[in-house]
């Protein structure tokens, strides 16, 4: 790919990126409290009166959400920080009762770090993580209920977040949508964010500014709270180009915080937050700094599975897998699960070795599989055929009971009805024929049919043995075992 | 030598919302340049290779279970709300 630059009129801009990624941790209860944190409840229900701010009332911290920060960034290799410091963010809003939010600023729980990014055609670069903490995330205000109020449900208040803060490092829209892909698939294989951005459990704060070639960075626009990896894209497409336009205008970009509006394609200014900005950060006194041992952190460790990199690397070193099926398998954790339970299976059904059928198998699974269940609109865990009756379609395709060709026609019947393929192979009568003399009586009766290619390819005509093929295939409804039909033709044409 | 003057007391107020009228803010200059005054003379000890204290009893911070103890209690949450709808406190509109 060609190094992305906005085309000014005076001549081409660079882009620089961060990002700030909220992500909801996965724990039962909330980060200071006792109260649930499972998404859709009825308003207010989960919410304790540390979470509503009142009077007196005191945090106490989740041990599960500490565990979580520090597992995220041993897979995000970085740093983790034995002592850290929780501070108080003041800033005055409807959803944020307690008039500040519990966050780490001078003292994060996780420092330096890094993130290999997949940016296709087994091309990846690394950016640099800045620092995770540990912050509160604010309640949810509806404002769209009632001409005169806003509604405030304090559900989500006081749910634990880590923001987790690239260097800027990104220089292009699809950079910066391949480290959210890549930072989603991380959190979800370790399962300390389930990074559904929909629900809001992952969110992006992009910054965004640019540069001419060789100059130093540029003033830049935050835009906040970005809720898909597509409108990520869109926005700072966007933004550059504002960013562009205003510089060749003879003007100079404000440092501020812009709004996406994904209806319209464009960001806007949001001159409410300005004064905001001034936070007051000050270490809260109602809770000492965080701290634990190596044992802590090793435990951490150990509980970690097998990262997306890690399992992309062994599947093309142990199972022979080209780069492009790793890389589309490891994507997502529930793919890969459902390759390796398939593998498992085939190589108990075939008594084969892993490699012999590790790339045959990804085939199957990225293309066949992928392919109809992105028709069905249906995700790996939906699937219709098991990995286990995955494994027994592949399975007789290894042994010869079928052939390629009719292992696709019985896939199809296999997605839509969930039957197994031994009892399709039975039922239809799919069973592939590769008794030698079954097939030469075919043979002998095609060629007796068709004097005149016969004559044509011994007179030098060769390629005309494909049309042979295509008859007998034909004759037998396409059960001939063909490398068999291959082997017995030629000596008979040939005479 | 710190110096509050009258447009940093009143960006101060309006920051934690505290409404202070104008013949008011000249006065809070003079006590709080005071009370700062007083806090520097701290800055004559040398603190050079000193932690910051951060409790003034020798305790760790105590960590909770990850188990769900509380909430389910809408009433109680909105009972001093001054208006609350439907379960969730109304406020009056907030929108960029």
């Amino acid at each position: 790919m060609s190094k992305f630059l906005i085309q000014g009129a005076t001549g081409d801009f660079e882009v620089v990126i961060g990002l700030e990624v909220h992500a909801q941790v996965i724990s039962n209860a909330k980060l200071f409290s006792g109260a649930a944190t499972e998404f859709g409840a009825e308003p207010n229900a989960q919410v304790s009166l540390v979470d509503a701010a009142m009077p007196g009332m005191l945090p106490t911290i989740n041990a599960e959400c500490i565990r979580q920060a520090v597992r995220t960034g041993l897979a995000l290799g970085a740093e983790i920080n034995k002592f850290s410091v929780f501070d108080r963010k003041n800033y005055f809003y409807a959803d944020l009762p307690q008039g500040y939010q519990i966050s780490q600023f001078k003292h994060p729980i996780v420092g330096e770090g890094t993130i290999t990014l997949d940016l296709g055609d087994g091309r990846s670069k690394d950016v640099g993580i800045e620092r995770i903490h540990l912050e509160q995330d604010a309640g949810k205000s509806m404002h769209d209920q009632h001409p005169q109020y806003t509604y405030v449900d304090l559900n989500r208040s006081g749910v634990a977040l880590m923001e987790i803060v690239s260097k800027p490092d990104m220089t292009s829209p699809e950079e910066a949508g391949a480290y959210l892909t890549k930072l989603r698939t991380i959190l979800r294989y370790i399962g300390s964010c389930d990074g559904n951005m929909e629900q809001g459990s992952m969110r992006a704060d992009v910054n965004v500014s640019v540069r001419r070639a060789g100059e130093p960075l540029g003033t830049r626009c935050e835009i906040k709270n970005v809720n898909s990896i597509r409108f990520v894209r869109q926005a700072i497409e966007y933004e550059a180009q504002r960013q562009v336009d205003i510089i060749e205008a003879g003007g100079k970009i404000d440092q501020e915080t812009r709004l996406f509006d994904p209806g319209k394609g464009e960001t806007r200014s949001m001159r409410s937050k300005e004064e905001a900005h001034d936070y007051r950060y000050f270490p809260d006194p109602d809770l000492l700094p965080i701290e634990f041992d190596e044992a802590f952190i090793d435990a951490a460790r150990d509980s970690l599975p097998e990262l997306p990199d890690e399992k992309k690397a062994r599947f093309i070193e142990d199972l022979g897998l080209p780069d492009y099926n790793a890389s589309v398998l490891v994507a997502e954790k529930e793919s890969c699960d459902y390759f390796e339970d398939l593998i498992a299976a085939l190589v108990k059904k075939t008594g084969k070795d892993a490699k012999a059928v590790g790339a045959k198998a990804s085939n199957w699974v990225t293309g066949d599989l992928f392919g109809a269940l992105n028709k069905a609109g249906k995700s790996v865990t939906e699937s219709p055929v098991s990995a286990e009756q995955g494994a027994d379609l592949l399975a007789l395709i290894e042994d010869g009971t079928i052939s390629g060709r009719i292992a696709k026609d019985v896939f199809e019947i296999m997605f839509d009805t969930s039957k197994d393929a031994g009892v399709i192979v039975e039922e239809k009568g799919l069973r592939q024929v590769s008794d030698t003399g079954e097939i030469e009586q075919i043979i002998d009766e095609v060629i007796a049919a068709n004097p005149a290619q016969l004559e044509q390819y011994r007179a030098g005509k060769d390629k005309l043995i494909g049309f042979f093929v295509g008859q007998v295939m034909k004759a037998t409804g396409g059960k001939a075992n063909p490398g068999m039909v291959n082997k017995l033709l030629k000596p008979k044409l040939d005479g | 030598m710190s110096n509050i003057d009258k447009a940093t007391v009143a960006k101060i107020a309006r920051l934690a919302r505290i409404k202070i009228a104008d013949d008011k803010l000249e006065p809070l200059a003079g006590e709080l340049n005071n009370i700062l005054g007083w806090v520097e003379q701290l800055d004559e000890v040398n603190t050079d290779d000193i932690q910051p204290m951060s409790s003034v009893v020798d305790v760790k911070l105590r960590w909770r279970d990850d188990k769900v103890t509380d909430g389910d209690k809408q009433e109680s949450v909105l009972k001093n709300a001054p208006r609350g709808e439907y379960g969730f406190f109304a406020v009056p509109k907030v929108i960029e």
